[in-house]
């Protein structure tokens, strides 16, 4: 199986092509190497490989798929695997696809995590962890920042942040009963209106 | 004593909490496995989890090691199967679900409301991660200029925290 995705992984599969030809050792292999290359986060790494190289998906596609991602529990990167692995070649486009994302971080966190477990407390270790993981704090507000420019639609919705952050940080509310409860409220608020009305947004 | 169930059911149910990312389940992850089942410390988890946004591949692969620490290579088999099992076959389905619901007014509700209570709870997962992470003048530096460059030029990230990991040695 490896051997007939090695041979036809070097034609390019032209955009609109019937999905069922992308063979599933094609899905592994290309996944596997999006794991293994998309240092920083997967996004613009999926969207190179699967949109730009392999035609995969078009833009409008990938958009798509990846709102379906971010309001779905999960990762996006295993999300998007998930979906466009299930789009290309079914459930076990969908399984290879996962597969081969979390393999090569999975091992090398687990590599990690024995050198961390044997020299993580050396006096030089601690200093660089010390930096790692105030700018990680850095990279996690980043992201936060730039969602909130991409996906929010309204000014009230900065009231559902406020809020949804002092019922976990302040009030210590649980993670589920702050998106149950949260949740339900911020999709009332943005519930479908009637089509004649004036909305005021 | 054996934590495999008690691994399996901690991540199936955090992975549940990953709405919008990985951070959104900070919170609720720091309780777990440092409060309730103190497989970890809380330095420990803050180490991890920022050395996992080095990996390439999902940035939660840090669950890894855990799974390994508490319960040995099955305990890192388990967590990884616990945590990307349940959310990808509820992907799958409402994934199918969704693209025939295109035309469903709620779908947009749906959407437009869980996009600023998943960043809130982002937001709260940075802060729950601050208050291990940013002790001092030196570390909020480091995180305000990693975010203001982040902000304002295209840089890998990977790459800023390698720098801090130097800004690190360097300073303290």
């Amino acid at each position: 199986m490896n051997e007939a995705g090695a041979v036809t992984a070097a034609k390019p599969i032209p955009a609109g092509a019937p999905s069922a030809a992308v063979p599933l050792a094609r899905i592994f292999r290309d996944f596997l190497i999006i794991g293994s290359t998309s240092f920083g986060g997967p996004v613009p790494y999926l969207r190179d490989r699967l949109v730009a190289r392999n035609g995969w998906l078009d833009d409008k596609q990938f958009v798509e798929l990846l709102s379906i991602s971010q309001s779905l529990p999960g990762l996006n990167a295993t999300n998007m695997a998930m979906l466009v692995g299930d789009k290309l070649r079914g459930v076990w486009g969908a399984v290879l696809a996962i597969f081969g994302m979390c393999l090569p971080g999975g091992l090398l966190m687990f590599a990690v995590g024995i050198v961390y477990r044997a020299h993580g407390d050396h006096v030089w270790a601690t200093a660089a962890l010390k930096g790692v993981a105030a700018a990680a704090v850095g990279l996690m507000l980043s992201t936060v920042v730039q969602l909130s420019k991409r996906s929010l639609e309204q000014r009230f919705d900065f009231v559902f942040i406020a809020l949804t952050v002092i019922a976990v940080n302040v009030l210590h509310f649980s993670v589920p009963t702050t998106l149950i409860v949260l949740g339900l409220a911020a999709i009332l608020w943005h519930r479908p209106r009637k089509p004649s009305g004036t909305d005021p947004s | 004593m054996n934590q495999l169930p008690a691994l399996f059911r901690v991540f199936a149910y955090l992975s549940l909490l990953t709405v919008g990312g990985g951070m959104a389940a900070f919170p609720e992850l720091k309780t777990q496995t440092v409060d309730v089942h103190e497989w970890l410390t809380f330095p420990q988890l803050i180490h991890l989890y920022s050395v996992g946004q080095l990996a390439p591949g999902p940035n939660m692969m840090m669950i890894v090691p855990i799974g390994d620490w508490a319960g040995g290579l099955a305990g890192a088999l388990v967590v990884t199967v616990a945590f990307f099992g349940p959310t990808a076959v509820l992907t799958f389905t409402v994934g199918r679900l969704w693209t025939r619901l295109e035309r469903w007014p709620w779908r947009a509700s749906i959407q437009q409301g869980l996009a600023p209570v998943s960043i809130g709870l982002l937001l709260a997962g940075c802060f729950t991660m601050a208050k291990g992470a940013i002790f001092g003048v030196e570390t909020a530096a480091i995180a305000a200029g990693v975010l203001l460059i982040l902000l304002q030029y295209k840089v890998n990230p990977a790459l800023l925290v390698l720098g801090g990991a130097a800004v690190g040695l360097l300073s303290f």
